[in-house]
């Protein structure tokens, strides 16, 4: 067991006491204020990288990037009537990577000077050629052109850290109330936000500075049935994306009715927490009486909040390249679509799958103008009418597929940490025949309409997997009939996308995001979105998970 | 500056404690020196190290409290920190779940190693040691390494002094066959460097690699299996008994969300919901698995009996809510042990007449907090067992299953072994639930 997570449960976790990081977010504690106050400006910021590029050069480094950052985070966590923490967290300095006698190396530092950085520089390099006496095959990197410099922001309407914390969290205790004017015993709600401030330069001539911004409201509402001792959950159905307060600010517009008789809506780039939270509350008691599933074979109609996890996981993931080749094995795991099976021409899905990759989507977490190591960002096709054609790629690693350049996937959780190949935004493609989820759900003898993340669990190579939901209702003969409770589908991940038979137009488009994945040892997170429309899969294996204890 | 002694920590803390204009303040300061080195077919992919110390201020006043932190020692600031915490105690709205600080307590003085962590070298050459191994044998070999050593500190308005240091180091190694049909997997913690051997757990793991040819698909159903320690507990995910610990929550369970929640209200604590086989306990004093003497608020960590003969004995109080219910405060352990027998795994295996045999299990998320009933994946070797002996290598499984029925389903406890700080039996168990095949290896 981990000493981190045992560290979680002792109460520290609201006090957070002995632990230098906050946990999922970091830094140090600050003020609130501190949040927007500026960080060092941009000259300053250039002239210490080339500090630390020509100390590199120096030291022998055949190539050089540095990254400045200044990581800002702040989390608000409520339960029922009360603000159980805040925590406004700053973390700043820099990390060099280098490539000495054809190894990478890495130093970092949290002393931003010019000695700090040109020390640091000279530790990677050190690193690099220690590296380089067991390495067998000398680092391969795609040529890159130096971009000048340049900058690039998120586009957001509001800066979060600009709204006053007790307004934040008012607004999770106001959500908190209307969950338990409808029926509520219980309810945490929080609020994350993230911005990074990032300058990367590098001895291609790139000097790029970046403000990205990220925010995620959510809940988790439960109901309980004392005399039975049953209880029941239901979390948020909101997203965390790559936008600032205005998030929270809900408009009619970005609301999408859900199917008829289940009151649910969904959002698209605002969302309406006390709308939500009163629904969730309303549901998760409704979930103490539904019906237990049969198990057997339904005909699946799966909200793209819903979705959106299951893409991440059979999708996303099995194409970063670092796990097909085999530099995940230890941890994360390796893929089943590996190079020769891509060469066999599998279906990967049906006709109805075409998956694209991004970092440009706005509103999206992966959304950045530069990834960490200087590459200009874009969208390409990864399966095309369910037929695998690329993968997710970093510098390093485009040669071993034949390109020469990188897909711009590559990012670092903070400035003393490795940047590596992370999933970019994976997202399904909508339908171009007019869809809307009725008229899908109109199709459908029998079958399960699911919405929202639940358990989820899939194999080391991503083959078999395991999904539940927060919600699920019954479809016969193309109408919803009630809610019913212990769904689970279990799936293989081809055949499962192969059972994909139509999916809604861009109407019902909407992003999923996950806001910690983790990945790698030591363990780093990133924040990735992953757009779909309600899609119909037929078939599908549905198990039964309630049991009895004694 | 890292790894601080007990006076030089404490000279600081009382330094900081000093500047406090608050109505109580507790500070805490903890460091880190340590390394790693992470390793992928056979080549280095990263190496690195890390030196921190990071002070925690906690000012109070009444029930309003602020927390700071900082990373540099001057004295300036130092205090700027305290001034920090006490202007975002003023802010912050009152805590109704407020405790004061604790006042002196006495501490038990956990075993700590006889020798110093790895040095860089030392960490490169056990790395080296496991993938060398590998590339003699045609295998890919991943695997990482971390290990240091660290300190914590702990002192308060209210006279409270608690310090320890410790040492611990993690190994974990992935072999896999190069046309990637077979995969073996090995893992070890230690507080004593001198037992970690990379190359003998790198054996294992080859072991299990090349023994895992050649899969053979069983039916899914209910099973006899003997669980290794690593499919029972993990380092770096939920486990079954893991997520079954962390599970023994008072609070949770007297709220009516927990699977120790009891029909009509409040909690299931004293009743008997195991096998009078499963006894689980923890003991900081543990010379194999040295624990935390003291928890974040400064309570002392004792001996603790948690399922004694099948029978829940304790669940976890956090101050507030053992106040709350005039109970004495129990905190959450830093490991736990679950005593066991004398057969190894090899023995197990020899007495079982048909059965499965699970290296590791994998991807375990719960599925119904209600029954704790959790599904995942076996994962890097797995075999089926007939006659006493291990036939041939099985493809993959997923289980959906609580740790709560799988504890009452026991067949054989075998002999401890430590893994992830805690010491943890393999498990011999009949009526697992698999529920598909995965062609995963």
């Amino acid at each position: 067991m981990n000493r981190r997570n045992f560290v979680g449960l002792t109460g520290l976790a609201t006090g957070a006491l002995l632990l230098p990081h906050f946990p999922g977010m970091g830094g140090t504690l600050v003020d609130p204020a501190r949040l927007l106050e500026p960080g060092l400006d941009v000259a300053a910021k250039k002239r210490l990288a080339d500090a630390a590029l020509n100390a590199a050069k120096s030291a022998g480094a055949s190539y050089a990037d540095v990254r400045i950052g200044r990581y800002l985070n702040q989390s608000i966590f409520t339960r029922e009537k009360q603000v159980q923490n805040i925590a406004s967290g700053e973390s700043f300095g820099a990390g060099v990577r280098v490539i000495a006698n054809g190894s990478w190396g890495f130093g970092a530092t949290n002393n931003v000077s010019d000695a700090g950085l040109a020390q640091a520089a000279k530790l990677a390099v050190a690193m690099a050629k220690a590296n380089a006496k067991t390495q067998k095959e000398s680092v391969n990197l795609a040529p890159q052109k130096g971009y000048g410099e340049v900058s690039w922001k998120t586009p957001i309407k509001q800066n979060a850290f600009e709204v006053p914390v007790a307004q934040k969290a008012e607004l999770l205790l106001a959500a908190n109330a209307a969950a338990l004017a409808n029926g509520a015993n219980f309810v945490n709600s929080s609020l994350f936000q993230v911005n990074e401030q990032k300058y990367f330069a590098s001895t291609d001539g790139s000097y790029i500075d970046q403000d990205i911004h990220r925010i995620w409201p959510t809940f988790s509402v439960t109901a309980i049935d004392r005399a039975s001792g049953k209880f029941k959950t239901r979390d948020a159905l909101s997203s965390p994306m790559g936008l600032g307060y205005e998030y929270l600010t809900p408009l009619a517009a970005d609301k999408v009715a859900g199917p008829a008789g289940t009151g649910l809506i969904g959002y698209r780039n605002s969302y309406d927490i006390l709308e939500d939270a009163a629904l969730a509350a309303r549901q998760a008691k409704a979930k103490l009486t539904a019906t237990s599933v049969l198990a057997g074979k339904y005909d699946l109609v799966l909200d793209p909040n819903h979705l959106g996890l299951t893409i991440h996981e059979s999708i996303g993931h099995p194409l970063e390249l670092d796990r097909v080749l085999g530099y995940e094995a230890n941890y994360a795991g390796t893929s089943f679509a590996t190079l020769e099976w891509r060469k066999k021409n599998i279906p990967y899905g049906s006709k109805q799958i075409t998956i694209v990759a991004d970092k440009l989507q706005p509103g999206s977490l992966g959304a950045v103008g530069y990834d960490d190591e200087g590459v200009k960002t874009k969208e390409w096709t990864l399966i095309d009418q369910g037929k695998l054609i690329d993968y997710e790629k970093i510098r390093d690693q485009a040669h071993i597929v034949g390109q020469t350049a990188s897909d711009g996937c590559c990012y670092a959780d903070s400035w003393d940490s490795v940047q590596f190949q992370r999933m970019p935004n994976v997202s399904l493609r909508p339908g171009t025949a007019k869809m809307s989820v009725d008229d899908m759900i109109s199709g459908v003898d029998k079958g399960i309409y699911i919405a929202g993340r639940g358990s989820y669990s899939i194999d080391q190579q991503r083959y078999n997997f395991q999904f539940g939901g927060q919600v699920f209702y019954a479809i016969e003969k193309g109408k919803i009939t009630g809610m019913l409770d212990d769904v689970a589908y279990q799936a293989n991940t081809q055949e499962f996308w192969n059972s994909c038979v139509a999916v809604c137009d861009q109407s019902d488009y909407r992003l999923f995001g996950s806001f910690f994945d983790g990945k790698g040892q030591p363990s780093q997170v990133s924040a990735v979105s992953h757009g779909s429309a309600t899609s119909r899969f037929n078939a599908v294996n549905v198990i039964n998970t309630g049991r009895k204890i004694g | 500056m890292a790894i601080l002694s007990k006076d030089d920590a404490q000279a600081i803390l009382k330094k900081v404690l000093s500047y406090s204009t608050a109505d109580a303040c507790t500070v805490g300061l903890s460091g880190r020196t340590a390394g790693n080195i992470r390793y992928a077919r056979n080549s280095v992919s990263t190496a690195g190290a890390q030196d921190t110390v990071s002070l925690t201020v906690e000012s109070s006043f009444g029930k309003r409290s602020g927390i700071a932190t900082c990373n540099e020692f001057d004295d300036a600031t130092l205090r700027r920190c305290v001034q920090r915490a006490e202007e975002i105690a003023h802010l912050a709205p009152e805590s109704p779940e407020y405790m004061p600080p604790l006042g002196p307590q006495t501490y038990l003085n956990p075993p700590s190693a006889a020798t110093t962590p790895l040095t860089p070298a030392g960490r490169a050459q056990a790395a080296a040691d496991s993938m060398t191994l590998c590339a003699a044998k045609n295998l890919a070999a991943a695997g990482f390494l971390d290990g240091g050593t660290r300190f914590t500190a702990l002192r308060n308005s209210k006279g409270l002094e608690a310090y320890q240091q410790s040492t611990n180091t993690d190994f974990s190694v992935t072999v896999r066959t190069p046309d990637g049909r077979g995969s073996g997997y090995a893992i070890a913690d230690v507080t004593d460097v001198s037992k970690l051997n990379t190359k003998a757990l790198t054996q294992r793991a080859a072991d299990k690699a090349t023994g895992s040819l050649n899969a053979k698909a069983i039916e899914p159903g209910k099973y006899t299996v003997i669980l290794e320690p690593a499919a029972l507990m993990a380092g770096d995910d939920l486990s079954l008994l893991g997520g079954l610990m962390y599970g023994l929550d008072a609070r949770s369970a007297d709220e009516g969300r927990s699977f120790m929640t009891k029909k009509g209200g409040g909690n299931r604590k004293g009743e008997k919901l195991f096998d009078e086989r499963i006894n689980i306990y923890s003991d900081p004093m543990n010379a194999e698995v040295p624990g935390q003497a003291f928890d974040g608020d400064g309570l002392p960590a004792r001996r603790m009996n948690w399922v004694e003969k099948g029978v829940v004995k304790n669940l976890y109080y956090s101050r507030f809510w053992a106040e709350k219910n005039k109970v004495a405060p129990t905190p959450f352990p830093s490991g736990f042990i679950m005593a066991g027998g004398t057969q190894s795994t090899a023995e197990l295996i020899k007495g079982t007449a048909k059965g499965i045999l699970v290296t590791r299990l994998w991807y375990i998320r719960e599925v119904d907090p209600q029954t704790l009933l959790y599904t995942g994946l076996t994962r890097d070797g797995t075999f089926y067992i007939e006659n006493g002996a291990i036939k041939f290598p099985i493809k993959n499984l997923r289980f959906n299953e609580s740790p709560i029925i799988m504890l009452n389903n026991i067949e054989a406890i075998g002999r401890p072994v430590r893994l992830a700080g805690c010491l943890v039996p393999p498990l011999k168990i009949r009526d697992f639930t698999f529920t598909s095949l995965s062609d995963a290896i």
